[in-house]
């Protein structure tokens, strides 16, 4: 019986997923950007880097409990794996305009080359994959000294790690590789994201983020639901107890922080494709600030929970809460208060409400399919 | 080659002196509630712009000891706040709270200021100029070292022999037993939030003095630097912060000048870029201090409790 | 909690859908104003923008068609960082404006530049020198020089006048006004005459690097940074008797700096593109203007003292409006269309575009901060030969 419940939510979970691709496909080719409804794309876009960013956190903070602030450092890392592999050889000397680049190759231009236009999504998806191995790889470096200290020295050390990477990439000496502090790109973006059937353009600028999102998403629920996802929560609920049971702790410890690594490195990569540029600057403790109350908005521990936090994160601070800051707000008008940076004091001061008063978040530990078993419960019991 | 040096070793001991002065904050909040107080430096960076605004609309004498009850008040009212409500939730909470109240205190600073730089007033005296050693530098320079060791002995003669004192030590000890024994918690714990931001806020005079430019930001990278500086000395420990402190500040302005040293020197013959990493040469060293011994320099080695 | 809450965000959304109704006569052309408002280039945004305003208060109307237009100015803050600078111009595109002036700052002008060319809206660079905001980006112009120019014409004053041999050059980390400009300085200065550091965002001390400067026998500061950094630096300068003068480009030539520099004595040269008295009426219009409006006089720092950049964002508007009136049409592709051929009788000199959408200028003058009265002393008009 409950298994059958399983299979059915799980087709019908597919079916929503596919039903929501569909959709944004949809308004991809509709909204124009000079439309005033193109801000819903830009919050479809930015909310699924962040999403996606939200709930690798969520997999490292939430599900094994350790307690990282590296994030930032991370995505840094899948960003410029990126858009160093994706940059066109004929923009090359242009974007490294005051060094010699020395990666002189592109994935998707040299894919297309062999395969044609659909090498340029394959070369997209390589070079998406590599900045997350990228990541992986540096977070497997970092991690052997740092996952055993316990909870804030890990916090803080991962922080430091995030600084001293951002500190590498701006450097001078490695300018021919990353172009020094100065920003990268011209590489391969959502804005140019198109398909040519024959006569129709398919426009795919937030179709592509949305659905490399929506995959990797769907792959870190269907880890944390395996024996390793229940290794995660017993390290999460009691080191000693997890490993009286016969969980390797430095293991599964490394596989969450490597995974969510990865996951942080392609969302670092969707990032720069969004933005259509990659600066280390812009990799600043802050944003990991950031990603981390957009979990504990959603609810530490809940998957679904990260991503609703986090596309209303975007959508409030990008576009609904925009009037607080240009004068006029729910037809208030009071441009004395409403101005510059009034839209963030309002945000901060939500957030502080909900740390302080909602520890749980908006969805606590459960899920979306879980709210919706417990309405179908109460809905059936009353029909009894 | 001393000549060289000491401009980098003066500016960096003065540096140093700021840091531990906003060190001791983190390092007796941590002693005892184990909390990394995120934000600290912002309240260092909020009694920067206080000092801002009200110089410009009284005269200096009331404006200092308003700005230093301010920013003490500030602190105390953060505890209460965002971290006494949360003094049985799990650690991780009570820290996301405490990187909550640094966001929105940033945020508020951006949105007072406009997100513009602040010049901070120049207090008279300490700021003149003076020659030492045959080098120019402000007074504040030089003051600096002898006032944070001044203040930091104060300090130490306090917890070692007054009631409170004597009551943080237990507390910082031992949480429930010293609630046993009578000790009001919450008083002491408000006494240590009071004495910290005391300190931020008299480092952040001098440290502004120094460098006058206030923006929301200003107060992240000298708190990270501070706690830091806490865990090397070991964290818990108030000379060992402080020594800690004055190490990172003088190996930073070291790293800044480094590649002049080595060219003035003739080691190397073009410059290799060693500034960039100023600000995270202070992290290689934590994640040194935290991977080869935890305990930091002078930290008492302590076992976790299940 | 959580049903209020969902439905306070609801309320929210109809809210800022919800179309705001005008009542006005005349049918109104938006005019985008990238700017940087807030963050390290705030200040100098802030001029910029003044510029603009004074240029719409006096002609608030244009004729686009035979049909008079309102003029709307539309600002986007883009925070002068450059991972806010495409939402920002994404803002003001959404917002359906003609076309778009700015920014200040180069490294937000190519940070957005992209998005301007995905909707094919065209943007007319204001003070932004780096050669990347146009060459990178179809729709992309500019109406001031650009860096290898202001580059070149720095090196050569400082070799000529300031009889300098060697020159130390400071920019910060990841900013591509500052860090352009020194490149290009660099390159005409010669190489091994030059020491060349740079400052990661948040310093705060800048001593050391006037250590380094004097230690490594330097004979002139070269340091094109934002405002900030040079009110800092110039207080540094002071302090520790940094016994050479400070040269820097365009953006320092603001009263944030003659403020900085009141008193001291530090010798500071500045290369920029207007000099204060070249057009008298101009001069005194604005300036009344600036002390009528109490906004406006905070935003240039709290005196009258004109910044280049307002001079700048003056012309621009002006600029815009030729494009609209040649165009014919507010659509952001007619007015693409007709500013290639535009040419325009400017206050800062006439402005028309070469084939890289680039002004065709060759002359920068060259001011000295008079430290005792705090103005500005004309020094030369530079061009490179």
């Amino acid at each position: 019986m409950k298994q059958e419940y399983r299979k059915k939510t799980s087709w019908g979970a597919l079916l929503a997923v596919l039903v929501f691709l569909a959709v944004v496909l949809w308004l991809d080719q509709i909204i124009k950007p000079t439309n005033k409804m193109y801000m819903l794309l830009t919050v479809l876009q930015k909310g699924s880097v962040y999403a996606l960013a939200a709930v690798s956190m969520n997999l490292l903070n939430g599900y094994t409990g350790l307690f990282s602030l590296g994030h930032a450092g991370f995505m840094l890392i899948g960003a410029y794996t990126y858009a160093i592999f994706t940059i066109p050889s004929s923009a090359r000397d242009a974007v490294y305009q005051y060094f010699d680049a020395a990666v002189r190759f592109s994935f998707p231009e040299a894919l297309s080359g062999v395969m044609g236009p659909a090498g340029t999504a394959v070369g997209v998806l390589i070079a998406v994959i590599l900045a997350g191995l990228m990541a992986a790889f540096f977070a497997w470096l970092i991690g052997l000294p740092v996952l055993r200290l316990k909870s804030d020295y890990l916090a803080i050390a991962t922080l430091g790690f995030a600084e001293i990477i951002r500190a590498i990439f701006q450097w001078q000496k490695l300018g021919p590789i990353t172009n020094g502090s100065n920003l990268l790109k011209n590489f391969a973006r959502t804005s140019k994201f198109k398909l040519e059937l024959g006569d129709t353009k398919l426009v795919l600028s937030t179709f592509v983020p949305v659905l490399i999102a929506t995959i990797s998403i769907i792959i870190i629920v269907k880890l944390v639901n395996s024996t390793y996802g229940r290794a995660f929560k017993a390290i999460r609920d009691d080191e000693i107890a997890a490993e009286a049971m016969g969980i390797n702790l430095a293991k599964h410890k490394m596989l969450s922080f490597t995974v969510s690594s990865f996951f942080a490195g392609v969302s670092g990569a969707m990032m720069a494709m969004v933005l259509s540029i990659a600066q280390a600057s812009n990799f600043k403790s802050a944003m990991t600030y950031e990603i981390l109350l957009m979990v504990v908005l959603g609810g530490i521990g809940s998957t679904s929970g990260s991503v609703i936090g986090s596309f209303l994160f975007v959508a409030a601070s990008e576009w609904w809460l925009r009037g607080l800051d240009s004068g006029s707000f729910l037809g208030i008008s009071a441009p004395g208060i409403f101005r510059n940076g009034f839209r963030l004091v309002v945000f901060s001061i939500i957030i502080m409400i909900v740390v302080l008063f909602f520890r749980k978040g908006i969805m606590g530990e459960r899920e979306i399919s879980d709210v919706l078993r417990s309405r179908k419960k109460k809905a059936g019991g009353t029909a009894k | 080659m001393a000549k060289t040096i000491l401009p980098y070793i003066i500016s960096g001991i003065s540096v140093g002196g700021q840091y531990a002065l906003i060190a001791i904050g983190y390092t007796m909040v941590y002693g005892i509630l184990r909390l990394i107080n995120f934000a600290h430096g912002d309240v260092f960076m909020v009694a920067g712009l206080m000092m801002v605004y009200m110089a410009a609309s009284m005269p200096l004498y009331i404006a200092i000891p308003l700005m230093i009850v301010l920013t003490v008040l500030l602190g105390f009212l953060i505890e209460r706040v965002a971290y006494r409500p949360l003094r049985t939730a799990p650690r991780m909470s009570v820290m996301i709270s405490a990187i909550g109240v640094s966001y929105l205190i940033q945020n508020l600073a951006l949105y007072i200021t406009g997100g513009l730089n602040k010049n901070y007033p120049t207090i008279p005296w300490i700021s003149d100029r003076v020659t030492v050693f045959g080098m120019e530098t402000s007074r504040v320079t030089i003051i600096t070292p002898f006032l944070t060791i001044i203040l930091v002995v104060l300090l130490v003669q306090l917890i070692n022999h007054t009631k409170i004192g004597m009551a943080m030590r237990a507390v910082s000890l031992n949480f429930e037993t010293s609630q046993l024994m009578g000790i009001r918690i919450n008083n002491v714990i408000s006494a240590t939030f009071i004495i910290g931001t005391f300190l931020a806020a008299v480092g952040s005079m001098l440290f502004f003095t120094n460098y006058p430019g206030v923006v929301p930001t200003s107060g992240a990278m000298p708190g990270l630097k501070a706690f830091v500086a806490a865990v090397f000395g070991g964290i818990g420990s108030i000379p060992g912060a402080v020594i800690g402190a004055f190490i990172i500040g003088i190996a930073e302005s070291l790293i800044k000048g480094l590649d002049t040293i080595l060219i003035v020197q003739g080691t190397i013959s073009e410059q290799i870029g060693f500034a960039t990493f100023s600000d995270a040469f202070t992290f290689i060293l934590l994640i040194i201090v935290l991977v080869f011994k935890p305990t930091g320099l002078f930290g008492e080695k302590t076992t976790d409790k299940v | 909690m959580k049903k209020i809450l969902a439905v306070a965000l609801v309320i929210c959304l109809v809210f800022a859908l919800a179309p705001m109704a005008f009542a006005d006569d005349n049918p109104v052309v938006k005019i985008g104003v990238f700017e940087p408002q807030s963050g390290d280039n705030g200040a100098g945004g802030k001029q910029e923008v003044l510029g603009m305003q004074y240029a719409n208060y006096l002609t608030p109307t244009v004729e686009i068609d035979g049909v008079e237009y309102d003029v709307e100015l539309v600002y986007a803050d883009n925070a002068s960082s450059n991972d806010k600078a495409p939402t920002a111009a994404q803002d003001l595109i959404s917002n359906g404006v003609s076309l778009v002036l700015g920014s200040y700052g180069s490294g937000v002008s190519i940070a957005a530049s992209d998005t301007f060319s995905n909707a094919g809206v065209p943007a007319i660079g204001v003070t932004c020198t780096n050669p990347q905001v146009t060459s990178g980006c179809d729709v992309y112009f500019r109406i001031c020089f650009l860096d290898p120019f202001q580059g070149t014409v720095l090196a050569n004053f400082a070799k000529s006048e300031l009889n300098a041999t060697k020159a130390y050059c400071l920019a910060k980390l990841g900013d591509d006004y500052s860090g352009g400009l020194c490149n290009f300085f660099i390159e005409a200065f010669g190489k091994e005459n030059c020491v060349y550091e740079q400052f990661p965002e948040g310093t705060s001390d800048f001593s050391t690097y006037i250590t380094n400067a004097q230690n490594q026998g330097c004979d002139v500061f070269f340091s094109p940074v934002s405002t900030e950094a040079a009110a800092q630096i110039i207080a540094k300068a002071d302090t520790q008797a940094l016994g050479m003068p400070i040269l820097a480009g365009d953006t320092w030539d603001s009263n944030v700096i003659l403020n900085a520099a009141k008193g001291t004595d530090v010798q500071i040269c500045v290369t920029t593109f207007y000099q204060e008295g070249a057009n008298e009426e101009f001069d005194k219009g604005i300036k009344e203007w600036i002390n009528s409006d109490k906004t406006a006089l905070a935003n240039n720092g709290g005196n009258d003292e004109l910044a280049a950049v307002t001079v700048m964002g003056y012309d621009a508007y002006y600029v815009a409006l030729e494009a609209l009136k040649a165009a014919g049409s507010t659509d952001p592709e007619a007015v693409l269309e007709v500013l290639p051929a535009l040419s325009y009788e400017g206050v800062t000199g006439a402005i028309a575009f070469d084939e890289n959408k680039d002004a065709i200028r060759d002359s920068a003058f060259v001011k000295e901060c008079n430290t005792e009265t705090g103005v500005w002393d004309f020094v030369t008009v530079a061009t490179v030969g």
